[in-house]
Parts: C-alpha cells; structure tokens; sequence
C-alpha cells in the first residue's frame, strides 16, 4: 500500500497525501518531468489524460485535457512556480477554456509536490489547497468523476447488508 | 425539525434501496442525461425509467429540467455528498494516481532487462 498517510484539513480545504514508492527520487520526478509518463499515471483509464504543453520550469506552463467515456474534453493547466528538481514542485493548477486559455470562472488549486529519499526508496508528500468549498465542489464536478462515483458508493456501503 | 430529516431519510433511504435506481442516479451525477437516453440502458419501459427518476426527484437526489421536448436529468451531487466528505472523495481520486505511478515504476524492472 503505497499512500501511508493522509490528513484533511477542514478549515484551510487542504488535502495531504504521503506515499512511498520503491524507486529513486529521481525516478520519481521523470514521472512529472516526462509528458507521456504523466498523463499515464494523472488521469484514470476511463478517462485519459493528454497532455499538450509541458515545460516544468518556473514560470512555465502544462496544458492537458481529459476526455470523458462520453468523449467531451475538460481541459486544464499547470502554472508551474518553482521548481527544485528532482526534490519537487509548486504549481498552480486550473479549469482552461478548449484553447488552453485560463478560465477565471473556475477554480484554481495550489499544490506543492515533495520527493524525498526514504528507506532506499522516495518519500512523496503531495499538498493541494482549494480556495472555498464551492470551489472543492466545482473541482470534484469538473472531470473527477471517479469522485462522485465515489460518493455513491459510500451510500452503496451504507446499505450493503 | 428531527421530524422533517427522519422524513428525508426515509425518501433518501427508499430512493436508494433499488439497483436500477442506484444505477441511474451514479449516470447522472457523472453528468446530465435525458431520460430516453437513460432508459435505453434498461431492459424497462421508458414509462418504469421514468418512474424511477421521479422517485430520485422526490428524495432530492436529481433535478430534472425541460429542453424542448426533452426531460433532462441530472445529479444534484450536493445532496449526495456532504461537505465533509469531498475531500474523502479528492483523497480517493488521489490514491488512484499514487497506485498508477506505483505500477508505472514497477514496470520499469520488466523492461529494463530489453536496455542492455
């Protein structure tokens, strides 16, 4: 089980997650630094991810989209802030119109990722912020579909005999 | 007070004790869907899908709105799902993409072998 720690934190809508994976630090940051291997690992199966654009500097910009079983796209970006490779990154990350164009309307998450040695492996620490509930909601209605599909099943749970 | 959420929970519990009915509200919290495209997913009758979304409809759960002569239906997700819960929801998108790097990596000790 890869993911050994998670903590919500209500009060500042922010999501904590810490993984191990067996694998170097720097193995860990090709996954990010490398476009194919990304939109493999961001999107799930039933809805892949493509990215476009990727420079992973400070200052830089990564555009993707996902596309739904139904075939729509919801398209987003990464604002990449700063980078200390291969030990992480913090970005900005939001809802784009189709040409890859910020959408003000939508929310924007911030993120910052960290890899750290740890017992011959990498220690991955992932924090993501959101600015209001509305906008944790319109996050979760945007394309992350495996939440709401999430939320039935809590109630599928609740109800399993 | 207490009287009313009992109530509720009552409509939310008979709306969600049947399996079509599960099924057609998870389609449409993924997102809108009119009801003739719901029913052809049955082996019903469009009249019994129709049925079913109606009782979703009394329990909260979707909302419907017309567009010309079709009945559009979708998941109110806010009903589904308490604030408390969307982080859980976020957590679970994320444990997805940690399992899917954990694969990725493990892949690479089956092709390393083709690099030398």
């Amino acid at each position: 089980m890869p993911v050994t720690d998670v903590s919500h934190d209500m009060d500042t809508l922010t999501l904590t997650i810490v993984a191990e994976f067996a694998a170097p630090v720097e193995r860990v940051w090709q996954v990010y630094a490398d476009p194919r291997q990304l939109e493999r690992v961001w999107g799930p199966p039933s809805y892949p991810a493509t990215v476009v654009d990727h420079d992973l500097r400070p200052g830089g910009r990564m555009t993707y989209y996902m596309t739904s079983p139904e075939g729509e796209k919801y398209a987003g970006y990464w604002e990449i802030a700063t980078v200390d490779e291969p030990t992480g990154f913090t970005f900005d990350d939001g809802f784009a119109h189709e040409d890859f164009t910020p959408n003000p309307a939508l929310p924007v998450s911030h993120n910052e990722y960290r890899f750290a040695a740890h017992d011959g492996g990498t220690r991955a620490t992932y924090v993501g912020t959101y600015p209001s509930a509305d906008a944790l909601q319109t996050v979760l209605d945007m394309g992350v579909v495996e939440g709401a599909s999430s939320a039935i099943n809590q109630i599928d749970a609740l109800l399993a005999p | 007070m207490a009287e009313d959420d009992e109530d509720r929970a009552d409509a939310l519990f008979h709306a969600l004790a049947d399996r079509t009915r599960r099924d057609i509200l998870r389609r449409v919290l993924a997102g809108e869907h009119s009801v003739s495209a719901l029913a052809a997913g049955y082996e019903m009758s469009f009249a019994a899908v129709q049925k079913h979304v109606a009782v979703l409809e009394r329990a909260g759960l979707i909302t419907k709105r017309r567009n010309g002569r079709e009945q559009l239906a979708s998941g109110d997700v806010a009903a589904v799902r308490s604030v408390g819960s969307m982080l859980t929801e976020l957590e679970h998108v994320w444990r997805g993409r940690i399992s899917r790097i954990d694969e990725l990596i493990a892949a690479d000790d089956t092709t390393d072998n083709e690099e030398s």
